[in-house]
């Protein structure tokens, strides 16, 4: 259990995967100016990483390790991710169509996400087994979850702020995101702390 | 031997990933709406957002979804395509109020000089920058034509150094009032008469001194507007076109001419006539 507890908190605070690891920024930056889409990109890439997670692990260890084919498992998994996004969206746009909506261009983008790429990729470099993998997955989903919405209520303030003409837009959320990173550099060492190892 | 394997492999889960797609797509496809490729095809397609919505597919999809979005938005498509949706939603047609870009400033070659040799990059965004532009007048027309660059019908040309629209070319999609650095070009209904052509917010005789056509805020038109349409702010005359009853004396009585009278009709009312 405690091994769990590890792996999720690792997961979702000190190896962060958009604030630590600067994986799936494209739409940490894209879909986090309003805060209810920002939780919707959040939890339909928790929900991809769970399924990605759980499509790939299988394949991974039943299919392409007995062949001695792990070394393919970059292209396998792309394309394995890509297939279920998009299956993610037919199935989204049939039945919540309001959320297909707000999330635009940003739900194909999935597709091509690296953190779902890097989630299922870590797992197996770590070692993990099913339900370890499946962990991680869930941890990583809520920390680009939680990055999503902290961040979209920083750029909420820089809205009414009114930065120099040369850094509105891009450049001052580049900056404040640069900030929310480093603020996310104090996590260092929780696990051990809590956990006593 | 390996090779093999491998190709086989991932074209196999290749095919069994384009399978499940398209099964999904068979069970999970949502019924299009059928007034909304109607809709789509009688408008325009310029996708230039005058009506407000992203391009014409997302006017399109909001006509067909919402009953309440009005059929005359689409100000390039005019009274035909607001017929046209009319028809296709079952709604009474309403008239659209046809717009028409024009340039608030007449500061040619003939009125005003240059205070400096600009030789950077041909773009008025560009020579804004240095000094707020070449001309002696920093609110007016700088004439590098960067309406005329995003102008989609052709309907604005430079002459004697300053920007000009065809009004019977103007589809009123309003691209190049955002495009204009110093703000010089709105749109306005095409059936108005009168047009303040200085947008100089100095005083008069700075103004004066700039540019012979320059608005000196005199307030002579003010004072003879019967209907108080004109109104002088910040030394500058501005028209409330709601209260304007086209009378034309604010222009008679401008000392410097800085109030143009014609017709503005654009290229659907000059269409219906000839």
């Amino acid at each position: 259990m405690e091994k769990f507890l590890i792996i999720l908190m690792t997961s979702v605070l000190v190896n962060n995967y958009v604030l630590s690891r600067f994986l799936g920024i494209c739409p940490f930056l894209g879909v986090s100016k309003k805060l209810n889409q920002a939780v919707g990109m959040g939890l339909s890439v928790t929900f991809v990483m769970l399924m990605s997670a759980a499509a790939t692990y299988p394949i991974y260890t039943y299919l392409l390790v007995p062949n001695g084919m792990d070394y393919m498992k970059t292209i396998v998994f792309i394309l394995v991710i890509a297939a279920l996004v998009q299956l993610v969206e037919i199935i989204l746009k049939r039945y919540i169509p309001a959320l297909h909506k707000s999330l635009g261009i940003y739900l194909p983008l999935i597709t091509t996400n690296c953190a779902v790429l890097g989630v299922t990729i870590n797992n197996i470099n770590d070692g993990f087994g099913f339900a370890e993998s499946m962990v991680s997955a869930l941890g990583c989903g809520l920390g680009f979850l939680l990055a999503m919405v902290l961040f979209a209520g920083v750029r909420s303030r820089i809205e009414d702020a009114n930065p120099p003409e040369s850094f509105k837009g891009l450049p001052i959320t580049l900056i404040s995101a640069s900030i929310v990173a480093l603020s996310f550099m104090g996590f260092t060492g929780l696990v051990d702390g809590i956990f006593g190892k | 031997m390996t090779v093999l394997i491998a190709t086989l492999i991932v074209a196999a889960i290749g095919l069994i990933c384009a399978i499940m797609l398209v099964l999904a797509s068979k069970f999970f496809a949502v019924p299009e709406d059928k007034r909304f490729s109607d809709i789509r095809e009688c408008l325009p397609g310029a996708n230039c957002g005058a009506c407000g919505y992203a391009g014409c597919d997302g006017y399109a999809k909001a006509l067909a979804e919402d009953d309440s979005v009005k059929t005359n938005l689409c100000i390039p498509g005019a009274d035909a395509v607001a017929k046209q949706i009319a028809d296709i939603l079952g709604k009474e047609a309403e008239d659209v109020i046809e717009q028409v870009a024009v340039i608030h400033c007449y500061g040619d070659c003939n009125h005003t000089v240059n205070k400096m040799d600009y030789v950077g990059i041909s773009s008025c965004g560009a020579a804004k920058t240095m000094y707020g532009g070449n001309g002696k007048c920093n609110f007016g027309c700088i004439g590098f034509g960067d309406c005329v660059k995003a102008c989609p019908q052709n309907a604005i040309c430079l002459q004697n150094g300053i920007a000009h629209v065809n009004t019977r070319l103007c589809i009123g999609c309003g691209i190049c009032t955002r495009t204009c650095p110093q703000h010089l070009i709105t749109l306005m209904a095409d059936e108005e008469n009168l047009l303040v052509t200085c947008s100089n917010k100095e005083k008069g005789a700075a103004a004066r001194a700039k540019c012979s056509n320059a608005c000196i805020g005199c307030k002579k038109c003010e004072k003879n507007c019967p209907s108080g349409a004109i109104k002088v702010e910040n030394n500058l005359a501005v028209i409330d076109y709601s209260l304007c009853t086209k009378c034309g004396l604010c222009a008679e009585n401008c000392p410097v001419g800085c109030i143009l009278v014609s017709d503005f009709n654009g290229i659907h009312k000059a269409g219906n006539r000839s």
